[in-house]
């Protein structure tokens, strides 16, 4: 592949030279008026020439890069709504790939059939009310059952009210790191806000509120399969984006207000692993990442770390600072009895904060808070 | 309409036969002639798109090969890329400034204030501009706000990083990011410099039109490229002042501690006074004006390639009144579509229905000027210049960027693709791409009026195929790392391992992207060279139309020698045919706009509804 781009440069390079050389025997005799500089028949017929093999190549680039890049797009949706999302995402590319064919055909064909010669005819055609009337009906109709059918899936994933025995949980984000507030045994989350932000209470969390006590603050998401979730997102400085790609899922994360999205995931982490698209991918980041530790020990620097097991994760997606590039956390799905047991294993907000007050750790927060932005890699 | 129109204008210019002396400064630097302001205007945009594109090509590279060391950032990055490699800091400083300079700096003016001023008195058969000082001001506006952009590159603290978007928090608190202090501060001023710019030029642009138009000449009967002039400038006047405001409202944020945008900010330990504002009302004032841009951008080159592709295909344009129709349709819901850029911002998802509504159906006055230009060509025959070539480019790169529109317009679709390089391929073909190839064609066919000279078509061949080549080779494969979930804005993606199979296409990218812009050289050579040592161009190279090609090859104050021209007809009669089957004038395949009907010649039905003499 490398070899063949540096050809390419080479070549296009050569015949930079080549025409710049024309050129300049051509321009020392720059006064006398002449068309020489405007398209001949000969001119025509090599560029429209060029321009059908041009429509041929593209074509054949479009099915080489949908054949050797399509399958790195992401997986099959591991949530509910993504399964519809998937649908329309899959009927719409058909769609517009169906007229990107024909169109661009007709086009790079057109300017090969076409092309000028002396004494062809251009046919004076300006106007056809019923040819118009069709191509602006049709997409018309076309359009309608779009909207239509993604406005009702839009709803379908934005109403989450009606959603049956949610878990709630906060998403908090701050530069550069995520941190998950589950609700606890109330199932309803404390009320916070950036100006009770104090020592272990990173969160901001207002220690008065009830509510608050049972809540659980941790640095990874864990959800059990088959649940409703639903996401409170709160921003303590700049915006930040929750994107979660497996889940079909994202929302804007704003200082000042709170915002929302919920799913209901449907595969677990180790289902997700078992998958053929998720074995063959490891395998193939595993081969690149060993060809690439060898390289680096051949160079005396430290190999990277082994990539064998797929996780779910969570990435900003909004420009938030510099170490935007570098701001994920880990999801996990796991079965109902699997989740009872990681969140019963976590601590309460109330103990956290009492825990700090005997002990007065200084700045514990912050550490917790560069653990989870060094991701090791 | 326009009887009423001229008569004033030609008295108020008739002194313009006779020349007054002009010095150099008056004729070169602080001129008032459209010919000359246009050219300032286009150098200016190609020495800020020289600019632009070399920052593309650096962080391009760091995204190839990430953290990798280049003696090239040592020289132009300096302190921030210590050892050659680039910091994140220049990282996010270089795609903003990149954005920046490419959408406002060469793309809206490059093409609007360039084809605007040239074309808009030349094709009404105008001795000038409404007001030349106004269009003076406007250019030199711009390029002190160029000045100050270019400025803010050498701050101490770093220039703006907060993306092209600058949306707040980011873009408001320095403590956030470094970029935020006095880089931002100048990005804004420069920017308000530049609205009043772009007001100024677009007023005088609106006021030309309506008001200066030669005898004859309806508004049926304007040349494309003045109708997408026209409509550009009324959305420029429409939405520019919403960022302006945004701008200023930002400013007193950042500088006199009110909270437009802010509230609730912990940030460096400490939690600021801001309370009560939103982000994501800047949001909507930023798209307000955003969105509209984008046809700020493209309007102009979708004008000129109209133009272009009749006069090479020797036919008229297919469907004169719908191609006015669509761009009318296109104006009007531009402005009720910002919306579609915050589906998943926070808003009201109601507010999302709304605007993935009005967002499809901007892609049916899009869809009918696209099947219009492939009708044009049909059964046409194609004379193959450079700027045709561009102009066929033009159709292809917004036919494919376009129809990408369709999944990120609707609101569910959106939710994945958000942010990601999906997003960053869709609007570089759409916009980028398509309104660089009308701002080339513009330039390869409108060179003989700027300079009297030729460009060499060789080498013009040569730039077009390369860059076509190119631009889709960087962004067709750019869809699948989108599709992928790879966000965009991502100093590297090799933080953690799960990208790392896209390596390869990012390396492919990154190589077509040097190529592609390599070859611009090739264009910058012909540019040159052919102002000084082209071919001396006939009057109507191009055996056009419009009236442009009626002035004298030598440009002169005040346009035509004599008086001004009259219009009997619209501008694309083409291998027009009397019922023998002859051309109308016997021997030739057009017929300028200033022939008068022909005995037997019937007017066909496209602009003699006003203003028929």
């Amino acid at each position: 592949m490398t070899v063949f781009l540096i050809i390419i440069v080479v070549a296009l390079f050569a015949i930079t030279v080549w025409q710049l050389s024309k050129i300049y025997q051509l321009s020392r005799d720059t006064n006398t008026i002449d068309s020489t500089q405007v398209a001949t028949d000969k001119d025509n017929k090599t560029q429209g020439n060029l321009m059908l093999a041009f429509g041929i190549a593209f074509y054949i680039f479009m099915l080489y890069n949908f054949w050797n890049f399509g399958n790195r797009a992401l997986p099959a949706a591991s949530s509910e709504h993504g399964a519809d999302y998937d649908n329309l995402m899959l009927i719409s590319m058909v769609l517009i790939m169906f007229v990107q064919v024909i169109t661009q055909g007709l086009l790079h064909y057109f300017a090969f059939k076409y092309k000028g010669r002396k004494g062809q005819k251009a046919l004076f055609f300006a106007d056809n009310d019923k040819l118009e009337f069709v191509w602006t009906i049709i997409p018309v109709i076309v359009l309608s059952g779009l909207i239509i059918y993604g406005l009702f899936t839009w709803s379908d994933i934005m109403d989450i009210e009606d959603e049956e025995d949610p878990i709630v949980i906060e998403l908090y984000a701050k530069q550069f790191s995520w941190h998950a507030r589950y609700a606890g045994e109330d199932n309803v989350l404390g009320k916070a806000n950036v100006r009770f932000i104090e020592g272990a209470n990173t969160l901001g969390v207002d220690v008065s509120d009830s509510y608050a006590h049972d809540d659980k603050v941790t640095g990874e998401i864990h959800l059990p399969v088959g649940r409703p979730v639903i996401f409170k997102m709160r921003s303590q400085d700049v915006l930040h984006s929750a994107y979660f790609p497996h889940f079909r899922a994202q929302m804007n994360v704003v200082p000042g207000m709170i915002t929302q999205f919920g799913f209901t995931p449907t595969q677990t982490t180790d289902e997700i692993r078992e998958t053929e698209y998720m074995v063959d991918k490891i395998d193939q980041i595993g081969e690149i990442r060993r060809e690439r530790s060898e390289e680096l020990m051949a160079a005396g620097e430290e190999p990277l770390s082994d990539y064998t097991e797929f996780d779910y994760y969570l990435l900003c997606n909004k420009i938030c600072g510099v170490a935007h590039y570098n701001m994920q956390m880990k999801v996990v799905v796991e079965t109902e009895e699997e989740f009872n047991a990681w969140i019963a294993e976590q601590q309460e907000f109330i103990d956290t904060i009492e825990s700090e007050d005997t002990q007065n750790p200084a700045d514990s927060g912050n550490v917790e808070g560069e653990e989870v932005a060094q991701v090791e890699n | 309409m326009s009887a009423v129109g001229h008569a004033p204008v030609n008295n108020a210019h008739d002194d313009h036969g006779h020349h007054h002396k002009e010095t150099f400064i008056t004729k070169y630097i602080f001129s008032m002639d459209h010919k000359m302001i246009a050219k300032q205007y286009l150098f200016t945009a190609l020495i800020m798109g020289i600019i632009g594109i070399t920052m593309s090509i650096f962080f391009r590279m760091q995204l190839a090969w990430p953290e990798e060391s280049f003696k090239v950032f040592e020289i132009f990055l300096g302190k921030w890329a210590p050892g050659g490699v680039m910091s994140q800091e220049v990282y996010l400083a270089l795609v903003t400034i990149h954005g920046t300079i490419m959408v406002f700096f060469v793309l809206t003016q490059g093409l609007s204030g360039t084809f605007s001023n040239l074309l808009i008195p030349l094709q009404i058969g105008a001795r000038d501009m409404a007001s030349g000082f106004m269009n003076m001001l406007s250019y030199w506006l711009f390029f002190i706000s160029c000045i100050i952009m270019l400025g803010s590159l050498f701050v101490e603290s770093g220039p703006a990083s907060a993306g092209w978007t600058i949306y707040p928090p980011l873009s408001a608190l320095p403590q956030a990011i470094g970029g935020s202090g006095l880089g931002m501060t100048l990005w804004l001023v420069s920017m308000a410099i530049f609205i009043a710019s772009s007001l100024l030029g677009s007023l005088n642009y609106i006021v030309t039109v309506l008001n200066l138009r030669t005898k004859g000449l309806s508004m049926t009967r304007l040349p494309l490229t003045i109708w997408a002039l026209f409509v550009t400038a009324i959305i420029g006047v429409v939405s520019f002042p919403v960022l302006l405001s945004a701008a200023l409202m930002l400013i007193m944020d950042r500088s006199f501690g009110t909270s437009f945008f802010l509230s609730d900010i912990y940030l460096k330990g400490e939690v600021l006074h801001y309370q009560g504002g939103s982000p994501i009302l800047f949001e909507h004032l930023f798209w307000f004006l955003g969105h509209p841009e984008v046809y700020i951008v493209i309007l102009p080159a979708m004008g000129i390639a109209s133009e272009i592709l009749a006069t090479n295909a020797r036919k008229p344009i297919f469907g004169y009144r719908a191609m006015i129709a669509s761009i009318l349709a296109i104006a009007f819901l531009s402005t009720i579509v910002w919306g579609h850029h915050m589906f998943v911002s926070g808003m009201n998802p109601f507010l999302g229905s709304v605007f993935t509504f009005t967002t499809l159906l901007i892609a049916i006055p899009s869809a009918v000027k696209a099947f219009n230009w492939i009708t044009t060509i049909w059964k046409g025959n194609l004379q193959m210049n450079p700027s045709m070539l561009f102009s066929i480019g033009f159709v292809s790169t917004f036919i494919t960027g376009g129809l990408t529109g369709i999944i990120l317009g609707d609101s569910t679709l959106d939710i994945n693709v958000h942010d990601t390089y999906f997003v960053v391929a869709h609007f570089h073909l759409v916009m980028g791409i398509s309104a660089l190839y009308g701002m080339f064609a513009g330039i390869y066919h409108w060179f003989p009026k700027m300079f009297g000279r030729m460009m060499n078509k060789n080498l013009g061949f040569v730039h077009f195929w390369i860059t076509i080549i190119g631009a889709y080779g960087i962004f067709f494969p750019m869809h699948f790392v989108g599709m992928a979930g790879l966000p965009r804005r991502y100093y590297n993606f090799t933080s953690f391992p799960y990208f790392d199979d896209l390596a390869d296409i990012n390396v492919l990218i990154t190589v077509f992207t040097i190529i592609t812009a390599a070859v611009q050289l090739v264009f910058l050579y012909n540019f040159i060279a052919s102002i000084f040592y082209g071919k001396k161009a006939p009057q109507n190279p191009w055996k056009s139309n419009s009236l442009e090609w009626t002035t004298p090859v030598e440009p002169i104050h005040g346009n035509w020698p004599g008086a001004l021209p009259t219009v009997y007809r619209w501008p694309y009669d083409y291998s027009k045919t009397n019922e023998n089957g002859e051309y109308v004038i016997p021997g030739q395949d057009f017929v300028p706009q200033n022939v008068p009907l022909q005995e037997n010649e019937e007017e066909l039905g496209h602009g003699n509804v006003v203003g028929n003499p």
